[in-house]
C-alpha cells in the first residue's frame, strides 16, 4: 500500500489537450474518485498512473518513486476495467491467479491468496467456472478479486460498475465500499455517476476540461462548492441557478431575483456578500431542498414567497416542484402534504443560509 | 369494445403467420441453389473417382463414361505401390509441414505487432502485408527462380531444383494472407485484455502466447488450414523450380511422370488425383471441430 502524488500532470494526444497540468496528492489507505463528464480527463489520468498512457508533461509517483518511465507490470498495481477484461479461456480461479502464476509465487500461496479473496468477494463456489457461465455482478466481482490476490499498492477502477443494470449497481457499489473497509488499498475510481463518487470517496475530485475543478470530501463539495461546475454537477436534482443581483433595502442587503421578488439576506451571508459590485451579473445557487413550501419550513434566514408551478413530479416521498423564475425553470421539494398541483399557486421558503452566491461570467462561488 | 379487441388480435396474427410463410419460401430457395451447387461442384471429384475405377481400356472405349462396367483397384495398386509416388507424397508433406510451422513462426508475432503494438508505420505496414498477396505467383516466379540462380553465384548454395526451395518460396504466398486474416482476429480481442495482462504483469510475449493465441485459436486454426491448403495444391513454383523425380511434389509429380508425351493415363491421373485430396480433406474434418469462434464470449460484457 502506498501514496500517489500527481504533479502537473499532462497528457496531449496530436494536440488535443486531454489533462492540463494537474496536481493530486492521494494518502496510503485513501479512496479517491476522479468524476466529471465523459471527456474531462478522467479515465486519461487513471490510465498515466496505471501506465497504460505515457505522460505528456509532469510526474507521478506511487510509494514515493516517479514511475513516469515505469512499464505497467512494474508499477504494483490492479486494475478493474468497465468492461471487466475477463481472460475468457481460464476459469475463475485461474483468471484471479494468472498474475501471481506470471510472477512464480509458490502453488500453496497462490491458493491460499485465491481462496482468501474469493471468500471477501463471496465467489468461492465459482472458482472453477469461466468467465461466460458468469452474470454481469459475478464477472466484476472476480474482476475485482483479479485485483485483490496481488496485494498491489493501489487498485485502480475504471467505470466498473456502468455495465450493471441500476439495482445491481448499488449493490455491487456497496460490496466495493465493503471490501475496500477489509483491504484498505489506496484507490483511485473514476465514474461519471456523482452518485457513486459521493457514496465511495473518502475524496472526491471534479475534473471538467482535462483541469481538477475542486478536491474536497463529499460533504465539502456538496455544501462548500467552489464553482458552478461543482455545484451543478453534485446534487440530485441538480442545484439551481438564478441569475439575480444584490442591493440595498432600507438598510439591509438584499438579492433581488426579480421586480417582484427580493430576499433580505441573513446577517452572517450579508457581512460575506457585502463589498460586492451592486452592477454584478450574479447567479443565486439554490439546492432544491432548500426551496420548500412555507409549511415545511419556517425560521431565521427562511424567507417566504409565491410561485406558481408548472410540473409537478411526486416522487412518494417527496413531491419535486418545477416553476420559472426571472426565466429561469426552479426545481424545489415540497412535503407531499403541501397540496402541490400542477398550474396552481403554493407559498413557498427559500433557506438562505444554505444559499451560494456565483460570479455569472466566472462561475466562481463567492 | 368486443369487436375492437377481435381485429386487434387478428391484426398480429395474420402479420406472424406471413412472416413464417416468407421464412419458408426463403428456405425453399435456399435448398434450391445449394442442391444445384452442390450437384454443380460434386461433378468434377464424382467423375474422377468413377474415372480412377476404371480401366484404360474401360475408359477409352465408347460406352457410358458415368458407369464402371468392370471396376478394379489396379490403378489404386500401381500407384500405392510405386516408389515414385509415395516419394511425391513425402515431398508434399514435409513441404507443407515446413510451410504451415514457419508460416504460424512468422504470421502470429506479426499479426499482433500489427495489430496491437502501435509504431511508426505500422498501419501502412499492414496494408503494405496485404498488397503482397495481391501480386500474382506468375508474375513472382521469373524473379524469384533469378534470385535463387544470383544466390547460387554469391554462396555456391543450389537451392533450385530441391523439395526445400519450395519451403522458402511458399511463405511469400501464406505469410501475407495468414497475418492478414490473424490481424483481423486479434484486432477483435478487446482491448481491456492485453491491458489487464499487461497490468497484471505480462511481458508482450507472455501476453501473445497466454491470451492472445488460446483467444484467437480460431482464426489460428484458419491461418492453419489456409498455409496447408496453399502449399499441398501449389502447383506453379513446383513446376517452374523443381525437375528432377525424387524431388517432385505431387500436383506437378502426377503431371510429370503419368503424361508420356501425348499418352495420358487417365485412371492413375484420376487416382493420384483423388488420393492427394484426402490428406486436406482429413485435416479439414480434425479442425473443423475448433474452427469455431464465439471462444470470447464472457471476456468483456455482450
Amino acid at each position: 500500500m502506498a501514496d500517489v502524488e500527481l504533479r502537473n500532470v499532462a497528457k496531449t494526444y496530436d494536440n488535443v489537450e486531454a489533462v492540463r497540468g494537474i496536481d493530486l496528492d492521494i494518502a496510503d489507505h485513501e479512496f479517491v474518485v476522479l468524476v466529471g463528464p465523459s471527456g474531462c480527463g478522467k479515465s486519461t489520468t487513471l490510465r498515466m498512473i496505471a501506465g497504460l498512457e505515457d505522460i505528456t508533461g509532469g510526474e507521478i509517483t506511487i510509494d514515493g518513486d516517479v514511475v513516469n518511465d515505469v512499464p505497467p507490470k512494474d508499477r504494483d498495481i490492479a486494475m478493474v476495467f468497465q468492461n471487466y477484461a475477463l481472460y475468457p479461456h481460464m476459469t475463475v480461479a485461474e483468471n484471479m491467479s494468472f498474475g501471481l502464476r506470471l510472477k512464480r509465487f509458490p502453488k500453496a500461496e497462490i491458493k491460499q491468496r485465491v481462496d482468501e479473496a474469493a471468500r471477501i468477494l463471496d465467489i468461492t463456489e465459482l472458482l472453477e467456472r469461466k468467465p461466460k457461465a458468469l452474470s454481469g455482478g459475478q464477472r466484476q466481482r472476480v474482476a475485482m478479486g483479479r485485483a485483490i490476490v496481488r496485494h498491489p499498492k493501489v487498485f485502480l477502477f475504471d467505470e466498473p460498475l456502468s455495465n450493471l443494470d441500476a439495482k445491481l449497481r448499488v449493490q455491487m457499489r456497496i460490496e466495493i465500499k465493503k471490501v475496500h473497509q477489509k483491504v484498505r488499498t489506496t484507490t483511485v475510481y473514476v465514474t461519471h455517476d456523482q452518485v457513486e463518487a459521493m457514496t465511495l470517496a473518502d475524496r472526491v475530485v471534479v475534473m471538467n476540461k482535462g483541469k481538477i475543478e475542486q478536491v474536497g470530501t463529499p460533504n465539502e463539495l456538496y455544501h462548500k462548492p467552489a464553482t458552478k461546475f461543482v455545484a451543478g454537477f453534485i446534487g440530485s436534482p441538480a442545484m439551481n441557478f438564478i441569475p439575480c443581483r444584490i442591493e440595498e433595502t432600507s438598510g439591509r442587503l438584499c438579492v433581488r431575483l426579480s421586480d417582484q421578488i427580493a430576499f433580505p439576506l441573513p446577517p452572517e451571508r450579508a457581512a460575506r456578500y457585502k463589498s460586492i459590485n451592486r452592477d454584478d451579473k450574479l447567479l443565486l445557487g439554490l439546492r432544491p431542498e432548500h426551496i420548500t413550501d412555507a409549511k415545511s419550513n419556517s425560521g431565521p434566514g427562511f424567507e417566504p414567497f409565491e410561485a406558481r408551478l408548472e410540473v409537478t413530479e411526486p416522487m412518494g416521498m417527496e413531491t419535486l416542484i418545477y416553476f420559472p423564475v426571472n426565466g429561469a425553470q426552479v426545481c424545489g421539494r415540497a412535503n407531499p402534504s403541501a397540496g402541490a398541483q400542477d398550474g396552481a399557486p403554493l407559498k413557498m421558503t427559500v433557506d438562505l443560509n444554505n444559499m451560494h452566491l456565483l460570479n455569472a461570467e466566472s462561475g466562481v462561488v463567492i | 369494445m368486443t369487436m375492437a379487441t377481435t381485429i386487434d388480435k387478428a391484426g398480429p396474427r395474420r402479420k406472424l403467420r406471413s412472416m413464417s410463410r416468407d421464412r419458408t419460401w426463403a428456405l425453399r430457395w435456399s435448398y434450391v441453389f445449394l442442391t444445384i451447387f452442390a450437384i454443380f461442384f460434386l461433378f468434377p471429384p464424382i467423375y474422377t473417382l468413377i474415372t480412377s475405377l476404371k480401366t484404360s481400356g474401360e475408359i477409352s472405349a465408347a460406352v457410358n463414361p458415368w458407369w464402371v462396367y468392370h471396376p478394379t483397384l489396379s490403378n489404386y495398386r500401381e500407384l500405392l505401390g510405386s516408389s515414385q509416388f509415395l516419394r511425391f507424397f513425402l515431398n508434399s508433406a514435409m513441404v507443407s509441414a515446413c510451410v504451415v510451422v514457419i508460416t504460424m513462426l512468422i504470421s502470429i508475432p506479426a499479426a499482433f505487432a500489427l495489430a496491437r503494438m502501435k509504431f511508426w508505420g505500422s498501419a501502412t505496414l499492414a496494408t503494405g502485408v496485404f498488397l503482397t498477396y495481391l501480386i500474382p505467383d506468375s508474375l513472382l516466379f521469373i524473379p524469384l527462380f533469378k534470385m535463387f540462380a544470383v544466390f547460387h553465384d554469391y554462396t555456391g548454395i543450389q537451392l533450385l531444383n530441391h523439395w526445400y526451395v519450395l519451403v522458402i518460396v511458399y511463405p511469400t504466398l501464406t505469410v501475407p494472407f495468414a497475418t492478414w486474416i490473424m490481424i483481423g482476429y486479434f484486432a477483435s480481442i478487446p482491448k481491456e485484455l492485453d491491458e489487464a495482462a499487461i497490468v497484471d504483469g505480462a511481458t508482450w510475449m507472455q501476453t501473445l502466447l497466454r491470451i492472445f493465441v488460446p483467444v484467437a485459436f480460431p482464426g489460428i486454426i484458419a491461418a492453419t488450414i489456409f498455409a496447408f491448403t496453399v502449399s499441398w495444391s501449389q502447383f506453379l513454383y513446383p513446376l517452374a523450380f523443381t525437375t528432377t523425380a525424387s524431388e517432385l511434389v505431387l500436383p506437378v509429380g502426377i503431371i510429370t511422370t503419368l503424361i508420356k508425351g501425348d499418352v495420358f493415363n487417365w485412371g492413375q491421373i484420376m487416382t493420384g488425383a483423388l488420393l492427394s485430396a484426402a490428406p486436406p480433406l482429413i485435416i479439414y474434418a480434425f479442425l473443423m471441430d475448433y474452427y469455431i469462434s464465439g471462444l470470447t464470449a464472457g471476456a468483456t460484457k455482450g
